[in-house]
């Protein structure tokens, strides 16, 4: 956090009231804590993408290809011609203004450009004005403008703080989607060099090392065998966590986060404590090392580039099925991309559950299901015995993220696995949960810190509701599924409700430490907290 | 601004349509001419856009999951929020063409000191929109008696139940009261609520008036000046037949009517009413979420150069033997 971040109550200060001025003319300002650095050159030239350069928003000058119209007009010209919810969102809008206070972004800022109504004005006006004989005609009257450098730069300042969250989608009576709008936006920008390091320096080191974070091979298995140790000093039992192992049933694959951050690395823990004791003949990939995948907040051929070595690792290592971890955008790429773009995977099975024999026939063509799917159909069989005391210091709530929830539909499993490992359970308000559920504010690349104060202001909506269930019943930890979460959950609640306020926690963290291993003796959680007293009762069986 | 410009218009159009109604050598003009392109420009239009939507091909399969997945067998799914089949679908944009599903979760949210964010019913919108969109529909059919003769025993059926309540002579319709109501809730909600108005552009305005405009000089038609209907029946059902005649004694105010609507349809297909169509189409609500369990094919999907695992193993080599993970061919 900057010395120039305002502070919460005076953050809070937001006025709704739309300026004078009319939104098509740009009246744009760069301001520290709201936007995004440029991307550095060498990551542009690593991937092959157009335009290095140094360069930064906040310049006057872009250093823009001298041809920078024409670029952006036929890249536009050619999405219009190939993606049907690009050309249709961009016909039908009756601008109704349903999703105006949908969006966490309006909400916290009161910046109307953020209504995402108006977010797809700022594109719209450009495609009336050069794609619609009315625009060409009456220009500002039909709802047209002028694609200038200003407006270039309006898209830039705004398609960057949309976290492609698709809550406004949920609302709309047509169901536009924000998401795909900004993502074909983000696209455009990037034909002419405009993006932003948070996002393409995970991209490049993904694309060359196999993960976000860069980590190399043997940094990898470091890793793994670190958090190997770890449980065994935890717990007492030394686990198999093999990597690059042909001929193991399953693939596992997890976001990288998993392996290099907290409090990611304890759900970490929790894996490889439950597929040890259910047995899994799995393997990870040193290459497939990523779960995430950036590309989706770049373009759809960068995801297609990154997405393609899950599918050729799952073949190399001849795995039957590929099983995933907690994240959200990966599964978005997982569940609405991966088979599409890089299937068939006519060389895997329909993964089936070796310990309970469930076919999992809701994946049966891209055949890669999630860890929640597996674990809660582990739960239903009695096939894990459970002891929830061991949760008592939490009290727990769920907050889904964006990508499951509104692009999957995966909002019951993980609370089917929190309601047997846990014994103090309490929802956030309807209005914030499930397919309403509130993003974290950092999604889809802007995660960072140069953009803190548009972060806070994002995450807003979310701090309030975990407010509402801290002060109403006591919540001391918020659980979720998404590794972008887990990492920026806790400075936003930080920031609103004070330090310590709320712990962050992976619903497979709580499943390990509810998990009564065999030949287990363990005096604390992964944590390494102690644990409650010795239960007297039996160990519940699910 | 963009208010004054709208109403203007059509205000023009009106007089126009009035004018043209007056005068007896542009009555051929306004009975049949102004309708006959008003329609000719909607089916042109309308197909055009359609076609250029169906045509455009849906790459992914995106739909905007709302409610819980068909996964395992003891979590029950939300076959109509999240539907997995095509009948789930087809009950999907059901509720979404015939009742406004999504617009029903509207809600308002507010900010309450000192940091809280406090979520509203806020069902108006979601009623009013229904309320014009089907007092419009009734109208439409009622309407079909000018054209149809005989007129269908369901058209007559419509009108007697739209009728119902009996009150006045001629009888009152009650979709002739909730259209005008509506009608008049939508402008003023756009031009009340500040942040509407900010997004109003010329085009939503010029709606509103227009709608306003048929819908008034209708009432006023049927209600005040009483109009002749067996003439305006005999100028419909001569279009309808493509043998146009425009009989003498019909009132200006009709020409006016008829121009309005006919500068209604025409402009439909260019501009955002074109969502009746376009709602049908949307690939967030008319996809089934059955993404892992069938393979959705993307007809432009085209190879791009990918990192292999072959130049990953090369570049690492070393580290990954000295980290002791295998190589690919050991």
């Amino acid at each position: 956090m900057s010395d120039q971040t305002p502070k919460p109550e005076e953050l809070i200060q937001i006025s709704y009231r739309p300026p004078e001025r009319d939104w098509m003319d740009p009246a744009l300002e760069f301001r520290k804590g709201n936007f995004c650095y440029s991307a550095a050159p060498r990551h542009l030239e690593y991937l092959g993408l157009p335009n290095p350069r140094h360069w930064q928003p906040f310049e006057e000058d872009w250093k823009l290809p001298p041809n920078w119209r024409e670029i952006i007009l036929d890249g536009l010209r050619d999405r219009l011609r190939k993606f049907r919810s690009f050309r249709l969102f961009m016909d039908i809008c009756v601008r109704c203004g349903a999703c105006a206070d949908k969006c966490h972004f309006y909400i916290g800022s009161g910046d109307p450009k953020n209504m995402p109504v108006l977010r797809a004005e700022l594109i719209r006006s450009v495609y009336r004005r050069y794609f619609t004989l009315a625009g060409r005609l009456f220009g500002r009257l039909a709802g047209a403008r002028e694609l200038t450098e200003q407006v270039l730069k309006e898209w830039f300042y705004y398609f960057f703080q949309c976290t492609e969250c698709r809550r406004c989608s949920v609302f709309c009576p047509y169901g536009i989607d924000t998401a795909e709008v900004t993502m074909i936006a983000r696209e455009l920008l990037n034909l002419v060099g405009c993006n932003i390091n948070w996002v393409l320096e995970p991209v490049a080191n993904c694309y060359r090392t196999g993960n976000h974070l860069g980590v190399q091979p043997h940094g990898f298995k470091d890793s793994i065998d670190f958090a190997v140790d770890d449980l065994e000093q935890i717990t007492g039992v030394r686990v198999e966590a093999p990597i690059n192992r042909k001929g193991a049933e399953v693939l596992f694959v997890v976001p990288s986060a998993d392996y290099f951050a907290s409090p990611h690395y304890y759900t970490l823990l929790g894996y490889l404590a439950l597929l040890h004791e259910v047995g899994l003949d799995y393997t990870f990939s040193a290459f497939a090392s990523e779960g995430g995948n950036f590309g989706l907040f770049t373009s759809h051929e960068m995801m297609k580039r990154l997405n393609a070595k899950i599918y050729a690792e799952a073949k190399r290592l001849k795995v039957k099925w590929i099983l995933g971890g907690e994240c959200g955008h990966m599964w978005r790429v997982m569940h609405q991309y991966m088979d599409t773009m890089n299937g068939p995977a006519d060389f895997l099975e329909v993964p089936v559950s070796p310990v309970t024999g469930t076919r999992f026939e809701h994946a049966r063509s891209t055949r890669m299901i999630h860890i929640s799917e597996f674990t809660s159909d582990l739960i239903r069989h009695g096939k894990l015995r459970l002891d929830a005391s061991r949760n008592d210091r939490w009290r727990v709530t769920y907050h889904d993220s964006c990508n499951p929830a509104r692009a999957m539909g995966l909002l019951e499993e993980p609370r089917y696995i929190l309601r047997h490992v846990v014994n103090h359970f309490y929802e956030m308000p309807e209005n914030t949960i499930r397919e309403q559920t509130f993003c974290c504010g950092s999604g889809s690349g802007l995660g960072t810190d140069e953009n803190f104060e548009a972060r806070m202001r994002g995450g807003f909506p979310r701090a309030s509701a975990v407010r509402w269930v801290k002060e109403k019943y006591g919540v001391n930890l918020v659980t979720c599924m998404c590794a972008i979460d887990k990492a920026t959950l806790p400075p936003l609640f930080e920031y609103w409700l004070g330090p310590g306020a709320v712990e962050v926690a992976g619903v497979h963290e709580l499943v390990g430490n509810a998990l009564v291993m065999k030949g287990e003796q363990r005096s604390t959680d992964l944590r390494g907290e102690p644990l409650p007293a010795p239960a007297q009762q039996e160990a519940s069986h699910a | 601004m963009y208010l004054i410009h709208a109403l203007a218009a059509v205000l023009l159009l009106a007089a126009a349509g009035y004018l043209g109604g007056s005068i007896d050598g542009l009555r051929v003009v306004t009975g049949v001419a102004v309708p006959y392109l008003g329609i000719l420009a909607f089916l042109v239009g309308l197909g055009w856009r359609v076609a250029r939507w169906a045509l455009s091909p849906v790459p992914f399969r995106i739909p905007t999951t709302c409610g819980q997945q068909r996964s395992l067998p003891f979590l029950k799914p939300n076959r109509l929020d999240n539907p997995s089949t095509t009948l789930g679908v087809v009950g999907r944009v059901a509720l979404e063409v015939l009742l406004f599903r999504s617009l029903f979760r509207n809600t308002q949210a507010e900010v309450s000191p000192p940091a809280r964010l406090i979520h509203s019913e806020a069902k108006l919108l979601w009623l009013a929109a229904l309320a014009f969109h089907w007092s419009f529909l009734v109208i439409f059919v009622r309407h079909l008696r000018f054209f149809l003769e005989p007129v269908p025993a369901c058209v007559m059926a419509l009108h007697q139940l739209d009728g119902f309540f009996q009150i006045g002579a001629p009888v009152l319709y009650l979709t002739d009261v909730t259209i005008v109501a509506a009608l008049i809730y939508l402008l003023g909600r756009r031009l009340a609520d500040a942040r509407v108005r900010y997004i109003s552009l010329f085009t939503d305005y010029f709606a509103l008036f227009l709608l306003l405009g048929i819908a008034l000089s209708g009432v006023w038609m049927r209600y005040f000046t009483k109009v002749t209907i067996p003439e305006i029946k005999q100028l419909a059902l001569g279009l309808v037949t493509l043998s146009p005649t425009v009989p003498a004694g019909l009132a200006p105010l009709f020409f006016m009517h008829l121009t309005l609507v006919s500068a209604l349809v025409a402009w439909f297909p260019f501009s955002k009413l074109c969502h009746m169509a376009g709602v049908f189409l949307s690939p967030t609500r008319n996809l089934a979420n059955n993404n892992r369990a069938k393979r959705h094919i993307n007809p432009w999907n085209y190879p791009v150069k990918v990192h292999t695992y072959q130049e990953w193993e090369e570049e690492f080599h070393d580290k990954i033997v000295a980290a002791g993970l295998p190589l690919d061919k050991e």
